[in-house]
């Protein structure tokens, strides 16, 4: 009895999605197999690591991250300059001064910030507003205006504000991220209530809201196993949209990448485990499919990369 | 794959002659389909009939129990390729190598580290599961000497004894013969030699082929020669032919109940970097990998991969559940809010993290409504005014927060009349709806 590899027959594809422009564009996307599957499919574009800058010090950060980018943090185009060299495929600026419980900065304050770093880099920029959906609205309007041309990807666009919000990524040409609440069927109807009104699906990638390890992981990865599922071997065109996980957000708030070594000695050293925990969450959500990671720290990233270069 | 009664009927003699105890074969078929009779209760079934039959009734990637007493671990018997399917149910064994040219000090330390491994994540005992030792001096003696360091030195944990010399695995299992060892691994220059010992010994065998055809070829030698215990090394090391190879292995098993390949995979994450280790260790954890070996077990790295490990293999059907308790978030003093939220883990995760996020010291509440989220705890009748109070009332909070106030999820609003006539001297507030709110909602409090 010789072994017939058995492969999957697919009958969809992901989307390709192209951010930036010129030499330093990034696309994502255009699997049309599971991931890292090459006997059965083509991957025409490794999976992308952005870094996080913000418009605001990263004083909120846990001291590990904060000290690996204290160099150039104090202001936002020389952050941006920072993960640039240290080989972020992309920026992601977070315009969390932006939110009334930070700064309660102004949209044309965040604006002149991402007009600003996106002036600095060559590596494409996405621009994420500070999570509060009103405020968001604004922001993302001033700020998709303010880097017209540019070809940004800008978020996140969530059931409360996704009108204004894919609004203003279609007037300035941009590309669109869109969050449901970690669910199959919620990402799907946020991105049919996308086209619906017009956004063309091609240009959405999802966030079906992405978890840390220990901390939900499996809900994350299981939900993006059954989008990728859906789109490949369904061929259901509202879920071949690429995936992005937004994983620095929620992997530099748990305990395990803040409690010092006196705190939790069980856990081994606070530098190793911060950086193992960044890393690891990273590496589930490639495992189910992300075509782009946001990640905060930059040796978190390298080594992401390293894994993503194993990969392939 | 399993046999429906008409297909197990052609295998029978047809001869109606009851001796089974159903009055004909067909109905005796029906019974075996239904997994309600066993075929050993017909005499004159041909061995034909029984080995089809049996090949038929054995789960696609055969369970392997390694080691021996309370330690020892059971891998593989696995049913399907995605956890969201059903479950993934033998979690897979993390093991450190200890090499013979480590012999004295250097393994003493990696035998104490795997000792005083074990953490508790989320109420489960986790721990380094087993130690491989490997044969990297060419001298089955000191090979040997190690393996006796390792029984002797860590009494009870499971034993992979990494050699592909023979004579070494012959002398290294005296110390450890009747605990069930993995040999690793028969190749197929000495496939007769190790399968004549894993035989004799009881032992597990692996065995290590470079790709799945000389894989295949060597298992069908293997199982030939008697051993019944496989476990898998299709000689993949970097991550791309790992995920590829292994995804083939179990899609050939599950799908296809594809014999030769129907038993778990052993791993190696070799890299020169331990972080490096870990994403490679990752890939194994998450992609079918049963056994895998590491060089160097830090702590952070264990934690790493053990709550990764936890979460792929956590029931996707039964939600994971938080202890019912108070917890401490921050700096949390006596006039800190104080919250309820039900044990669901994800609702715990969620509502902890924004909670952290807003820096605002916090108690959390967290009650025992058998992981179901706040909604469906409620629409079930166990996030109920009078079970909460009783909660409240019995986890003898008040000791600690002496506001008396207590913050419930705002899809809850309608319980907030009945608990404060329930709980008498307590004020309840009605928090927000959805957990990214809390920042904004604590820090107006604070
Ligand atoms: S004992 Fe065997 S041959 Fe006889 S009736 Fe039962 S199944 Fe048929």
């Amino acid at each position: 009895m010789a072994l017939v590899i058995p492969k999957e027959s697919y009958s969809g594809k992901i989307y390709e999605v192209q951010i930036g422009s010129g030499g330093k564009s990034v696309t994502i996307g255009g699997a049309n197999a599971l991931p890292f599957l090459s006997f059965e499919g083509v991957f025409p574009h490794k999976p992308a690591v952005a870094l996080e800058i913000m418009d605001i010090a990263p004083t909120d950060w846990p001291e590990t991250v904060q000290k690996a980018v204290s160099g150039a943090s104090a202001n936002p185009v020389s952050w941006a300059k920072f993960c640039q060299e240290q080989g972020a495929d992309l920026v992601a600026l977070r315009l969390l001064g932006t939110h009334p419980d930070q700064q309660n900065k102004s949209a044309d304050e965040a604006a002149r910030v991402a007009a600003d770093v996106a002036a600095a880099i060559d590596v494409p920029l996405v621009i994420l507003g500070s999570g509060q959906a009103e405020k968001d609205s604004q922001v993302l309007q001033a700020a998709a205006a303010a880097t017209r041309g540019k070809n940004c990807a800008i978020g996140k666009a969530v059931e409360e504000n996704y009108k204004t919000v894919a609004a203003a990524a279609m007037a300035n040409d941009h590309k669109l991220i869109a969050m449901s609440q970690l669910d199959v069927n919620l990402a799907k109807q946020l991105n049919i209530l996308l086209s619906q009104m017009g956004f063309a699906k091609e240009k959405i990638i999802m966030d079906p809201m992405s978890s840390a390890l220990g901390y939900g992981l499996e809900y994350t990865y299981s939900v993006m196993e059954r989008i990728r599922q859906a789109a490949l071997l369904q061929n259901d065109p509202m879920m071949q949209t690429p995936i992005v996980c937004d994983i620095g957000l929620n992997v530099w708030k748990v305990k395990e990448t803040i409690a010092p070594d006196a705190e939790m000695p069980e856990w081994g050293g606070l530098a190793d485990r911060a950086l193992a925990w960044e890393v690891i969450s990273a590496s589930g959500m490639l495992t189910a499919g992300a075509d782009m990671l946001i990640m905060r720290h930059p040796g978190a990233a390298a080594k992401t990369k390293e894994l993503i270069a194993d990969l392939m | 794959m399993a046999l429906s009664g008409v297909e197990i009927f052609k295998y029978l003699p047809k001869t109606n002659c009851k001796k089974c105890g159903h009055p004909t074969c067909l109905a005796f078929a029906m019974k075996l389909a239904a997994k309600q009779a066993s075929l050993d209760a017909c005499p004159d079934a041909s061995a034909d009939a029984k080995k089809v039959l049996g090949e038929a009734a054995a789960p696609p990637i055969r369970g392997i129990v390694i080691g021996a007493g309370d330690k020892a671990v059971k891998v593989g018997d696995e049913i399907c390729l995605f956890r969201h399917e059903k479950k993934f149910f033998n979690p897979c064994a993390l093991a450190v190598s200890i090499k013979a040219s480590e012999a004295g000090d250097a393994a003493a330390k990696k035998i104490d580290a795997v000792k005083t491994s074990e953490i508790d994540r989320v109420g489960q005992k986790l721990r380094v599961d087993a130690i491989c030792v490997t044969d990297d001096a060419g001298d089955a003696a000191k090979f040997a000497s190690v393996v006796k360091q390792v029984v002797d030195g860590a009494p009870g944990v499971p034993v992979i004894l990494n050699s592909k010399n023979p004579a070494a695995i012959e002398a290294g299992i005296a110390h450890c013969a009747d605990k069930r060892p993995l040999i690793y691994a028969a190749t197929a220059e000495n496939a007769e030699a190790m399968a004549k010992i894993a035989k004799e010994k009881k032992a597990s065998l692996a065995i290590s082929a470079n790709g799945l055809e000389a894989l295949e070829a060597l298992s069908d030698k293997v199982k030939a020669m008697g051993v019944d215990d496989l476990v898998l090394d299709p000689g993949a090391r970097k991550a791309k032919d790992m995920v590829e190879q292994y995804t083939i292995i179990r899609r050939a098993a599950i799908k296809k109940n594809f014999k030769p390949l129907g038993f778990p995979i052993i791993s190696f994450a070799d890299r020169g970097d331990s972080l490096a280790e870990a994403t490679a260790a990752a890939i194994g954890v998450m992609k079918y990998a049963s056994i895998i070996v590491l060089n160097s077990i830090e702590k952070w790295k264990m934690l790493a991969l053990l709550s990764l490990r936890q979460n792929i293999y956590t029931d996707p059907q039964v939600p994971m559940q938080v202890k019912q308790d108070i917890y401490k978030i921050g700096d949390a003093k006596e006039s800190s809010p104080l919250m309820i939220t039900t044990n669901f883990s994800l609702s715990y995760f969620i509502v902890r993290g924004e909670v952290e996020n807003s820096k605002v010291p916090s108690w959390i509440a967290v009650m025992d409504n058998e992981g179901l989220s706040v909604l469906t705890a409620w629409a079930a009748g166990k996030f109920t005014a009078s079970k909460i109070a009783q909660f409240i009332t019995e986890s003898g909070v008040e000791k600690n927060v002496t506001t008396k106030e207590l913050i419930i999820p705002g899809y809850v609003a309608v319980l907030s009349g009945a608990l404060e006539e329930k709980l008498p001297g307590w004020k309840i507030t009605v928090g927000p709806r959805e957990a990214n709110q809390l920042p904004t909602f604590l820090k107006g409090k604070a």
